[in-house]
């Protein structure tokens, strides 16, 4: 079920360089909500800005729902500055999540803002308690510069290791999170690892698409693309794929790896 | 006091005057959880093609001033395809279903669909977009040329008795000159504005927002243009006006039956609010009442000047 509801800002703080963290309440949201799943954000009652903007669901605590968001644009600009008690027009949850729950080590990619959703998938998978397998799932992160590198407590608290990159090397090892990613398949056999997810820019998760297929491993994406309507009308966002032409907004945003057909 | 809000528009009987614009509705059941189906007066399809269309590569969209800039491509599964799997969950909303048609390379293409759609259950009406920006290699649409224009409707006439509007595009020096040849040649009705072609460019890659280069600008930043073109060609021509152009709320939509529109359609402003559709048709009741006039018709052309 996909609500549209005027929900109250709980809290809105800034967390690092241009990102802010933003609470709203909704228990059906909250309810329903998946992780990879999105929400489509009216900022503000005009014209200009004039549609929604997606945003992906950071986590959910209780009947509340988390924003991660970097400040990039106008309307991200306005979002920034609603306070406590503002009310916000909200559609969601919208789109698809990553899927289920297999017997193994997770590996999460998470680069520069894409590690908004994986923070709410990682603690979803902590949640699995049926898994009886003692190895460590692995977030890897990668980031600009140390400054920009988000959420790695969240990781941890959720029971994942956290390996770190940055461009400038200012943290971790200097590179990409698909370098952290080539090291940790070099060292563990390809069946170790149950799945991959990722989200981030698309050379990231094209990357990701590469490995993953070559040593087999299940993996799914969290594609991103400009959205008009966010809930499937408008096929402005639409990707092909080996099952036909898929819109990112409602049968994605996350996709099996292998089914992306990479331009 | 009874509010008539029922118009006719061709053979087709609209119990009320909204409905929504080609392409932004997708195939319906996208907005099952925003509003009630069945009180849309008609709904329009996306376009529908012979064969089926891919569309154009991304980015497709983009936002501008109070607009939207949209290079889709007209992706669609094709007419086949379409009537067997979409048309039937557009039918089942007992709502009128207004297909939207167009040709790819070959204007006969539209002869072909049309014959087709004519004899296919559930089709109350067939629209010709003649004025999609968006198809490449196509220099001049159709609906740029009065003669092009005319030969076209003449040709889909011949083959349907289904009623027949035709949607105009704003990119023109003179749109009454269209609207005349497309009522000549026995168009029941006309649906304007199709989007008007623009542009956005991103300074710091010096690279064009959308990747057609040339979009269609569509939402609240093109309405006064639309206003204009449908009152213009509502004293010129005698046939039903379908108006639409950055209809939001019911305000918006007063403005197009005032300038002479007979019924309104909802398109970039599905996006921004799903029900807006719906939400337009309860505040022209409402209007209504508050004006103490109970008949739709008695706004439709009632500008005082």
């Amino acid at each position: 079920m996909v609500y549209r509801q005027k929900v109250k800002v709980i809290s809105n703080s800034s967390v690092g360089e241009s990102c802010f963290k933003l609470v709203f309440a909704s228990a059906q949201m909250a309810k329903a909500a998946l992780p990879g799943q999105f929400v489509n954000i009216k900022v503000d009652d005009g014209v200009t800005p004039l549609l929604r903007r997606p945003l992906s669901i950071h986590s959910v605590k209780g009947k509340n729902i988390v924003l991660l968001y970097e400040v990039v644009g106008v309307a991200t600009e306005i979002l920034s500055g609603k306070k406590p008690g503002e009310c916000l027009d909200i559609i969601g949850p919208l789109g698809s999540g990553f899927s289920g729950v297999a017997n193994g080590r997770y590996i999460l990619v998470a680069g520069g803002m894409g590690t908004a959703p994986l923070v709410f998938l990682a603690e979803k998978l902590a949640e699995v308690k049926s898994r009886k397998s003692k190895v460590k799932n692995i977030a890897l992160i990668g980031a600009r510069t140390a400054r920009k590198v988000l959420c790695a407590t969240e990781f941890r608290k959720s029971g994942f290791k956290v390996q770190v990159s940055t461009d400038d090397g200012s943290l971790g090892l200097k590179g990409k999170a698909t370098d952290l990613l080539k090291n940790i398949l070099a060292m563990n056999p390809a069946s170790d690892i149950a799945n991959i997810y990722a989200c981030g820019p698309k050379p990231m998760l094209k990357e990701v698409c590469v490995l993953s297929a070559s040593r087999s491993i299940p993996a799914e994406i969290s594609l991103e693309e400009h959205m008009a309507c966010g809930i499937g009308a408008c096929l402005g966002c639409t990707v092909e794929t080996t099952k036909g032409l898929k819109r990112v907004c409602k049968e994605g945003p996350v996709f099996k790896a292998a089914e992306i057909l990479w331009k | 006091m009874e509010i008539k809000l029922a118009v006719e528009i061709g053979k087709l009987k609209l119990k009320n005057p909204v409905t929504v614009a080609s392409g932004t509705f997708g195939y319906a059941e996208e907005f099952t959880d925003f509003l009630d189906l069945k009180k849309l007066g008609a709904i329009v399809t996306k376009t529908i093609t012979l064969k089926s269309r891919k569309g154009n590569p991304g980015p497709r969209t983009c936002e501008t001033p109070a607009g939207l800039l949209n290079s889709i491509g007209l992706e669609n599964p094709g007419l086949e395809e379409f009537i067997s799997c979409n048309l039937p969950v557009f039918k089942k909303t007992g709502v009128p279903v207004i297909v939207s048609i167009a040709s790819e390379a070959d204007p006969a293409e539209f002869v072909e669909l049309a014959s087709r759609l004519d004899k296919t259950d559930g089709v109350a009406a067939v629209e010709l977009n003649i004025s999609c920006p968006n198809i490449k290699g196509k220099s001049n649409l159709i609906s740029q040329d009065p003669v092009a224009t005319y030969d076209l409707v003449k040709a889909v006439r011949a083959v349907t008795q289904k009623t027949l509007i035709t949607k105009l595009s704003p990119n023109v020096t003179s749109i009454t000159e269209i609207a005349k040849a497309a009522q000549e040649a026995g168009s029941d009705a006309l649906a304007l504005i199709n989007t008007i072609t623009g542009m956005s460019i991103d300074i710091r890659e010096r690279r064009p927002r959308i990747a057609s280069i040339i979009a269609g600008l569509s939402g609240p930043a093109i309405r006064p243009v639309a206003v204009r073109m449908v009152w213009e060609v509502y004293r010129q021509v005698k046939i039903p006006l379908i108006g639409m152009g950055g209809i939001m709320n019911v305000d918006d939509a007063l403005e197009f039956f005032i300038a002479g529109a007979t019924a309104v359609s909802v398109g970039t402003g599905n996006f921004v609010n799903p029900g807006a559709s719906v939400e337009i048709i309860a505040g022209l009741k409402k209007y209504m009442v508050k004006s103490g006039i109970n008949d739709i018709k008695d706004i439709i052309g009632s500008l005082k000047i």
